[in-house]
């Protein structure tokens, strides 16, 4: 027997069917199927846990994704510990690994149940109010000990070494709980060929048909019928049986989230993901989601052994334990009857049934009086005692009157069920309460979809279904499901109640004893109470007051007691109290399951050049730019970065220099309007640009601020090849296709991504032509034939090449365009002519440096959206008689033009060895008080090895008229001595583009 | 000039594939690839030296012989030539207003086949691939994860996925991983 407090013959599970498990270390037997919490109860362990605030003592309440106690952490091994797991939804597999938190040193002795006694400190709203003096010790002393001390479980420290994965899904009609009314509405829907998706939490389908044994269909128990059906459904080619999966979240458009929790049930999970993350766009939602039992709010009524009553039911009925041996019962309405009859049936004692009803009757009433049952009416329990464990309750009339003490080992409760309208709420659908059974229940619809059974307030099994049928049909329908529908289902006998109550008892006010109302975060009536006294009027109010309704179970059980306790304290009725609103997620996901793919190289791609892998067997380092890795520079042995870059940049300008220079944006633009579109979108002029001829372009936003650069080609009268830089890439696209689309749609000329159709190569340095030429055909490279700024279609190595003759380092350069699969063999014969001339490759870093020798400007580096074409000494580029581009307007704005505007300067340290920190301020007078005023800072700094210092550029108020003044940057290490100069650092005349 | 042999031609991942059961995911051989833009007055004439139907409508594309039309959005479409034509030089005589840029290279294909191959894009792409919504001939533009991807359907359980080159890596990855989930 796998615990004594097993029955043999009840129970759905196969007693076969063992697996051994560890509960804080102890080993324990249970049975394939059990949730650990009904494992534990079996083997008669009813604590599971201890309160968040007060510590105190916790089991069970319920048998569900309810669950607000009995969290425990869960470990496969040191990576993988997962905590506040509850214990009524994780299954009990051969060596689970359970642990119980927030006590220490022990479950049975907690140090920090002294909260317990100290209560009158914690009561409501008390971090709002004790700890507010002095102000310093609150993030050091206060929060930190909070924290600590009302914690729940441990997060893991070590990464989740777990997959997950993800999968899309659409449907005509997704049912969402697979109870009765779900599985009729499945039925129906399937049976009319649209496609079906069933979802369920629970390992095994039925919803509450899984304990309710006076439910008969077709004359045999419905539980039956619930398998029978789902397999129909699972032999048809449009359902999707999804078990083990929660809908956590709705969203617009009949979007629905829904996590399958693949192996958490599993012993060996092999290389399973843990969870699946279903993303359901659904025609129709048909929402089945049923109801969950209240407790009943009195005196310590969080006592190991207290539970619902339909939580006793399951366990006895479904999993074949009961609860206790002596068991008392209280209850406001008849579901607990239906609970105190299964058990006394399988020969437990019911100690007591106690009824808060005056003079409650009909069959269950009768049979529980027939059965033996001892029923108390018109009378309430006022406490309990015990400390690990409930050992007694006491009784007492609702007029008040002698009390009588009753001993217990478990205590059921059912202050009535709550329709789950969770997900319809979040669906942004209309909440109405229904006055005459104290609910809330689904009214407007916002989107298309619909509420059946207990979640629609639809107590009875035969309605239930009935409906469900109806809905399922009419939602496949909607959606266009054509088939007939022949189920028919008939109820021969069902459970089904109504009533109930929410809020306190009668003797709930005035009471010292702690009556939960939320027993995850450890809130109680008085705390309500205090929260209304204290001028908290709305449910919002109270709810963030007292933290009600605010643990990881969202107050599925305490929400509605909360607002009633509210609203009698308050005097109004429960509708103009009004209710808290429902968001995602139903119940906790796990990040892994919103991650899924995006982990390690799918968390973003990782883009590479067709030359990356020549570049890798180089030895070089690459940085990330944006997306891509680029090569930074190619280190020799011995070599470190500053050896590599002075290197590589003297070699560039000494001989010449390979540098891969693909991932520069590149869009075609074709069409016979191609060059009007390029006045439009640049500053400079381009209907007179020949064919054949390249011109460096600048780019603005509306507001006249420089967005992007590079050197466009023209190829033909129709066609540009454009270059955008690399991180501006996308962007620069869409901004084009946004001004073509939406501000110059009469213009016929189209956009084209031609970024990785070409690999570029640049060639660089006196040799470059040398180096290119003996592999060219069908181009002259003749200076006349190919002058600087030219380009060029014909071939290299055989292959389609766009030739460029531009200069990023103001040496004869080249750029050489070759279809991408052919990249790294193009690059392998320019290196093998390089060899011969004494090329180098040089990297991102040696391109910077002799870019900046030279003063050209890296847009993002030295422009950050707000310097316009003149800051940076680009005035050269606006067409100054055009009568109109992106940016125009902007650019004559005032401020825009108004003198002491930062620009663009060179800076040299006085001493050239000291090169100045990229970002550093500048200041005129470095005696001036602190804090000083900046007058610009420093956009690019480097070591030049070719010019033997420390070369600078930097945005300067007024900073062209300041050339061969002397300004100052302030450092922690002491003030440097700068003195303003041109931007040009390296061959002031020009003279090496043709050298 | 010219004296050195004809620069090799490296494809992209070339010949890689994974299998999972029945499920594959393997790259497909180099094509002739051109994006064709064209207002609809134009259609007509590409049509006919392309000599293939330029559809007009979401989701359709055509097939003559080795060369494939993709429908993209509303003067967009995709050419194909997979038997070694060159769709640039057929366009190169019309005069109607169009542009054609070569994209041989900047795009990959990855085709996904066998039982769940559906299944295995929406590990990563929202599209409804039912065979009602999506049916053999189908192309789109849309998404994998965080990439953009053409797809288009050539059977009921084969896909040829079109990327960019440098997001193959991760397209290739996903795929793998996702039909590994699939595959069960």
């Amino acid at each position: 027997m796998s615990g004594p407090f097993r029955i043999s013959g009840a129970g759905r599970l196969d007693p076969e069917r063992k697996a051994k498990f560890t509960f804080d270390q102890k080993p324990f037997t249970g049975i394939e199927g059990d949730t650990l919490a009904s494992a534990l109860l079996a083997n008669g362990v009813h604590l599971m846990g201890r309160s968040f605030k007060y510590h105190r003592p916790r089991g069970v309440l319920s048998a569900g994704a309810e669950e607000p106690n009995a969290l425990v952490t869960v470990a496969r091994d040191d990576a993988r510990k997962t905590p506040n797991v509850r214990a009524t939804v994780q299954e009990v597999y051969e060596g689970l690994d359970a642990t119980s938190q927030n006590r220490w040193p022990s479950l049975a002795f907690d140090v920090g149940q002294v909260n317990d006694m100290a209560s009158p400190m914690f009561s409501a709203g008390f971090y709002y109010k004790t700890f507010m003096w002095p102000k310093a010790a609150w993030k050091h002393l206060y929060e930190p000990n909070i924290r600590a001390a009302a914690g729940l479980g441990v997060a893991p420290d070590k990464p989740d070494p777990d997959h997950y994965s993800s999968r899309f899904s659409h449907c005509e009609v997704l049912v969402i709980g697979g109870g009765a009314a779900g599985i009729a509405a499945a039925l129906a829907a399937a049976q009319t060929g649209v496609r079906v998706v069933l979802c369920d939490e629970q390992p095994t389908f039925g919803g509450s048909l899984r304990f309710e044994m006076g439910a008969e269909i077709s004359g045999e128990d419905a539980y039956f019928w619930a398998q029978e059906t789902v397999e129909k459904l699972r032999a048809m080619d449009n359902v999707t049986l999804l078990n083990r999966t929660t809908a956590f979240g709705y969203y617009a458009q009949n979007f629905v989230g829904l996590v399958e929790r693949v192996t958490d049930h599993m012993a060996a999970p092999g290389d399973l993901p843990r969870e699946r993350l279903w993303q359901v766009r659904a025609r129709r939602v048909v929402l089945a989601t049923g109801a969950i039992e209240r407790h009943m709010v009195f005196g310590d009524n969080d006592r190991p052994g207290v539970m619902l009553a339909s939580a006793a039911r399951t366990y006895l009925n479904y999993y074949g334990v009961a609860v206790g041996r002596n068991v008392g019962v209280f209850t406001s309405n008849d579901s607990a009857y239906a609970a105190a009859i299964d058990l006394k049936k399988v020969g437990v004692n019911i100690a007591a049934l106690v009824d808060l009803r005056d003079n409650p009757s009909g069959p269950l009433v009768e049979q529980a009086r027939a059965l033996g049952i001892e029923v108390n009416h018109g009378r309430a329990v006022v406490s309990t005692a015990g400390r690990l464990r409930i050992s007694s309750m006491t009784i007492q009339a609702k007029s008040g009157g002698g009390e009588r003490m009753i001993p217990v080992d478990a205590l059921l409760m059912s202050g009535g069920w709550t329709p789950s309208v969770h997900l319809f709420s979040q669906s942004r659908g209309k909440l109405s309460f229904d006055a005459a059974t104290h609910r809330f229940l689904p009214g407007a619809t916002a989107q298309a979809c619909v509420s059946v059974g207990a979640c629609a307030g639809s107590d009875d099994l035969g309605t239930a279904v009935a409906e469900a049928l109806k809905a399922g049909e009419k939602a496949a329908r909607d959606a266009g499901g054509k088939g007939e529908v022949s189920a028919r289902i008939r109820v021969s006998a069902s459970e089904g109640w109504s009533g109930g109550m929410l809020g306190t008892g009668p003797a709930g006010e005035g009471s010292t004893r702690k009556a939960f109302v939320d027993f995850q975060n450890d809130v109680t009536a008085k705390d309500i109470r205090l929260a209304v006294r204290e001028g908290m009027h709305s449910i919002e109010h109270v709810k963030r007051f007292t933290t009600n309704g605010m643990a990881t179970d969202q107050g599925k059980t305490s929400n509605m007691h909360g607002l009633a306790i509210a609203a009698e304290a308050l005097g109004k009725p429960i509708p103009e109290v009004g209710l808290t609103t429902f968001r995602p997620p139903y119940t906790p996901v796990t990040f892994g399951a919103i991650v899924n793919h995006a982990r390690h190289a799918l968390f973003d791609p990782t883009r590479r050049t067709p030359i990356h892998p020549w570049a890798e067997a180089q030895g070089a380092v690459f940085e990330d730019v944006g997306q891509w890795k680029r090569a930074w520079y190619y280190p020799k042995a011995g070599e470190d970065m500053h050896a590599a870059v002075n290197r590589e940049c003297v070699t560039v300008r000494k001989s010449a220099g390979l540098f891969d220079a693909s991932t520069l944006g590149k869009i075609e633009v074709v069409g016979p309007d191609a060059a009007k579109f390029m006045e439009l979108l640049y500053t400079n002029p381009w209907e007179k640009l020949e064919p054949g001829r390249c011109r460096y372009g600048i780019m603005l936003r509306e507001d006249g601020f420089i967005y992007d650069d590079g050197v466009v080609g023209r190829l033909a009268p129709d066609r540009f090849h454009v270059t955008t830089t690399t991180g501006g890439a996308a962007r620069v696209m869409n901004h084009m296709e946004d001004y073509l689309q939406t501000e110059f749609p009469q213009l016929n000329v189209w956009l084209t991504s031609i970024s990785e159709q070409w690999a570029v190569i640049a060639v660089q340095g006196p040799k470059s032509r040398d180096i290119i030429a003996p592999l060219v055909e069908g181009i002259d490279m003749s200076d006349a034939a190919l002058p600087h700024m030219s380009v060029r279609e014909g071939k290299i190595c055989g292959v389609p090449t766009r030739l460029f003759r531009m200069s990023f380092t103001g040496d004869r350069g080249f750029e050489v365009n070759v279809p991408s699969d052919y990249g790294q063999a193009v690059w392998e014969a320019l290196w093998a002519e390089g060899q011969k001339h004494g090329a180098c490759a040089y990297g991102t870093e040696s391109m910077h440096v002799l870019r900046a020798e030279k003063g050209y400007i890296i847009v993002g580096q030295d422009t950050d959206g707000t310097v316009t074409p003149d800051d940076a000494g680009l005035d050269w580029a606006v067409g100054k008689k055009k009568a109109d581009f992106v940016g125009i307007r902007g650019m004559k704005r005032p401020d825009l033009v108004d003198k002491g505007r930062r620009q663009l300067v060179g800076l040299r340290t006085k001493d050239p060895k000291v090169v100045l920190e990229e970002g550093a301020q500048i200041v005129a007078d470095p005696k001036q008080p602190i804090p000083m005023k900046m007058i610009g800072h420093v956009t690019s700094s480097y070591w030049s090895e070719n010019c033997g210092r420390s070369i600078a550029l930097a945005l300067v108020a007024g900073g062209r008229d300041r050339i061969g003044q002397t300004l100052y940057v302030p450092m922690p290490s002491g003030t440097i001595e700068v003195e303003v100069t041109g931007m040009v650092f390296f061959d002031e005349t020009g003279g090496r583009l043709n050298g | 000039m010219a004296s050195t042999a004809q620069a090799e031609r490296r494809p992209k991942l070339a010949g890689r594939e994974t299998r999972h059961g029945a499920l594959r995911v393997a790259m497909l051989p180099p094509a002739e690839r051109m994006s064709l833009r064209a207002p609809a007055a134009s259609v007509a004439a590409l049509a006919s030296a392309l000599k293939i139907r330029l559809p007009n409508a979401p989701r359709q594309s055509a097939k003559s012989g080795q060369r494939t039309s993709l429908w993209l959005g509303p003067d967009e479409w995709l050419i194909l030539d997979e038997g070694g034509g060159d769709p640039l030089a057929d366009c190169r005589s019309v005069t109607a207003v169009h542009s054609a840029a070569g994209i041989s290279h900047r795009n990959v294909a990855i085709e996904v086949s066998g039982p769940g191959a559906a299944a295995c894009l929406n590990s990563g792409c929202p599209r409804d691939l039912s065979l009602a919504a999506f049916p053999v001939g189908a192309c789109s533009r849309t998404l994998l994860g965080k990439v953009e991807i053409i797809i288009y359907r050539t059977a009921e359980d084969n896909f040829r996925v079109e990327c960019w080159r440098s997001f193959s890596d991760y397209v290739f990855e996903f795929l793998s991983v996702a039909a590994k989930d699939v595959a069960g």
